[in-house]
C-alpha cells in the first residue's frame, strides 16, 4: 500500500503539491491525470523518493520513506520498477546490459540465468533477440518496451509509469496499453501511470486520481469519474477551453 | 555569494564522494574503464605536449642563457621547468579539456535525460556509481600522465638542446642529475594527483548538476573546463608556496 499524507512541495515560490492526500490501492492500477506542469511527475518522483517533500508522509508499506537514510531507501526502492517518459535507457550500454543492470547490481545471480532473464523480459515485452542492439538504434516505443522490461528485471511489487504513452502511434499506444494490464495481471503488481491520454486512462485504469491544483480533487473507479460533477475533471475529459483549468 | 553556495555544494560532493569510496564494493571494472578513458587515451596529447613544451623551453632558455655563457644549465632548466611545474600543470589541462569536459557533458546528458534518476531508481547510488571511479581513476591517472609529460619534455628539450643547438651532451645529462633529485619529481606528481581531483571533481559536479537540455550541457562543459582550469592554476601556486 502506498499512502500520500498531507504532500507540500514547492520549487521557489511555485507550489506544486499542496496538501496532497491519495491511497494507492495494493495490486490495482492508478492512473493519475492532470494539466501539463500540473505536478505529476513531481508526484511520481515523491513516490519513490527522487524528491523529498516541504511536509507531510509518504508511506510505502507502513514505512514512511521521507524519513529512511540512503541505504533504507535504496532497499524500499528494490520493490520498485519505473517506466520513465523518455524510458531513461543507459546509452553506454546494449539492450542486454541495460535490463540486466538491477539483476548485476543487487543479486548474486550467474551469466547464464541473468541471460535467461533478460531474454525472458524481452519476450514478455515483445522484443525477442535485441540484446546487442544499442538504444539509439531503436525506436521510442521499443525503447519504452525496453524500459519496461528492465523495470520488470527484478520482479518488483510496484511499478510506476510515467506518461508511458505519450508521443506513440495509436497502435504503439495500444501494444504499451496492453503491456501495462498484462504485466499487472500476470505479475500481480501495484501499478501507479501518470497519463493524458484519455482513452488509455479508461482502459488501464482501475482508480483514476485528477490532480489539480496540488491537490487530488477526485478519485474513484472509471464509472464514478466518467460521471462526476466535478467541473474540473469534466474540462480535462472534454478538452474544453472553458472552465476552471486555464491554459497558462 | 554564488560562488560561495557552489564551493559549499562541491565540498559536500567530495565528502559524499569519500564517504561512498570507503563502502564495500569498490566498481574496480568501472575504475579501469575510467583509467583508459582519462589515461591511456589522453597519452597522446600528454606527449605531444610535454615534448614540443620542452623542445621550447630549451629554445627559450638556450637564448637566455647564451647572454651569459652559461648554456650548459639548459638541460637542467627544462628537467625542473618540466618536473616542477609544467608537466603537471599542463597535463592537467590537457586533460581537463580531454576527459574533464567529456565528465561533465555525459553526466549532463544523463542527468536531462533522467538516467541519473533511473540509477536512483534501480537502487543503485549515482555518485558511487558514476563519480566515484571517475575521480579514482583521475587522481591515479594524472601523476602517471604527468611522468610521461616530465620524460617527453626532457627528451624533446636534449632532442634540441643536443642536436639542434649543439650544447655538450654530456653536461646537459651531467646538469640535469645534479640539480633535479627526486624530491622535484615527488611534489610534481603530488600536485598531478591533487589536480586529477579537481578536474574530475568539477567535471562530474558540473555534469551532475546540469538542468536544461542540450543548452545546459553545454553550459555545464563550458563552465567546467573554466572553473576546473582556473582551479588547478590557483591550487598550482598554493601547492608550490607549501612544497618547494
Amino acid at each position: 500500500m502506498i499512502e500520500l499524507v498531507d504532500v507540500h512541495k514547492s520549487f521557489g515560490t511555485q507550489k506544486v503539491l499542496d496538501g496532497l492526500n491519495l491511497r494507492i490501492e495494493d495490486g490495482k492500477t492508478t492512473v493519475i491525470i492532470g494539466k501539463s506542469g500540473g505536478g505529476k511527475s513531481v508526484l511520481l518522483k515523491h513516490i519513490i523518493g527522487l524528491l523529498k517533500p516541504d511536509s507531510g508522509q509518504i508511506l510505502v508499506n507502513g514505512i514512511d520513506i521521507t524519513t529512511l537514510n540512503d541505504r533504507e531507501l535504496n532497499e524500499v526502492r528494490k520493490n520498485f520498477g519505473m517506466l520513465f517518459q523518455e524510458a531513461a535507457l543507459f546509452d553506454s550500454m546494449n539492450v542486454g546490459e541495460n535490463v540486466a543492470f538491477p539483476l548485476r547490481e543487487h543479486t548474486k545471480k550467474k551469466e547464464k540465468e541473468i541471460r535467461e532473464i533478460v531474454d525472458e523480459r524481452l519476450r514478455a515485452v515483445g522484443l525477442p533477440g535485441v540484446e546487442n542492439k544499442m538504444p539509439s538504434e531503436l525506436s521510442g516505443g521499443m525503447r519504452k518496451r525496453v524500459g519496461l522490461a528492465r523495470a520488470l528485471a527484478m520482479h518488483p511489487q510496484i511499478i510506476l509509469y510515467d506518461e508511458p504513452t505519450t508521443g506513440l502511434d495509436p497502435i504503439m499506444t495500444e501494444a504499451i496499453n496492453d503491456l501495462i494490464i498484462n504485466t499487472q495481471k500476470n505479475f500481480n503488481v501495484t501499478c501507479v501511470v501518470i497519463s493524458h491520454d484519455i482513452e488509455s486512462i479508461f482502459e488501464i485504469g482501475h482508480n483514476i486520481a485528477m490532480l489539480y491544483d496540488g491537490k487530488i480533487v477526485e478519485y474513484g473507479t472509471p464509472e464514478v469519474i466518467k460521471q462526476s460533477d466535478n467541473p474540473v475533471l469534466k474540462q480535462f475529459l472534454s478538452g474544453s477551453l472553458v472552465g476552471p483549468i486555464s491554459i497558462m | 555569494m554564488e560562488n560561495i553556495e557552489e564551493m559549499g555544494k562541491i565540498l559536500l560532493l567530495f565528502i559524499s564522494i569519500i564517504s561512498w569510496m570507503v563502502r564495500p564494493p569498490l566498481k574496480l571494472r568501472l575504475i579501469f574503464k575510467q583509467m583508459e578513458f582519462v589515461g591511456v587515451k589522453s597519452i597522446y596529447v600528454v606527449v605531444l605536449t610535454g615534448t614540443f613544451t620542452g623542445m621550447v623551453l630549451a629554445l627559450q632558455s638556450y637564448y637566455g642563457f647564451r647572454m651569459f655563457s652559461a648554456e650548459s644549465l639548459v638541460g637542467s632548466t627544462v628537467a625542473l621547468s618540466m618536473t616542477r611545474e609544467l608537466g603537471p600543470v599542463l597535463t592537467a589541462l590537457m586533460v581537463t579539456a580531454r576527459a574533464g569536459s567529456a565528465m561533465a557533458a555525459e553526466l549532463g546528458t544523463m542527468r536531462v535525460t533522467e538516467q541519473i534518476d533511473a540509477l536512483s531508481v534501480m537502487a543503485t547510488n549515482p555518485v558511487k556509481h558514476l563519480i566515484v571511479p571517475r575521480v579514482i581513476a583521475s587522481v591515479i591517472m594524472l601523476p602517471i600522465l604527468t611522468i610521461v609529460s616530465d620524460f617527453m619534455g626532457i627528451i624533446g628539450g636534449y632532442f634540441v638542446g643536443v642536436m639542434v643547438l649543439h650544447i655538450n651532451k654530456g653536461i646537459f645529462v651531467k646538469n640535469i642529475t645534479r640539480y633535479v633529485d627526486l624530491g622535484d619529481l615527488y611534489n610534481g606528481l603530488t600536485k598531478a594527483a591533487v589536480f586529477g581531483l579537481i578536474l574530475s571533481l568539477v567535471g562530474c559536479y558540473k555534469g551532475f548538476n546540469t538542468t536544461g537540455g542540450a543548452e545546459g550541457v553545454g553550459k555545464a562543459t563550458t563552465e567546467a573546463v573554466v572553473l576546473a582550469s582556473i582551479t588547478i592554476l590557483i591550487s598550482d601556486y598554493f601547492l608550490t608556496a607549501i612544497m618547494f
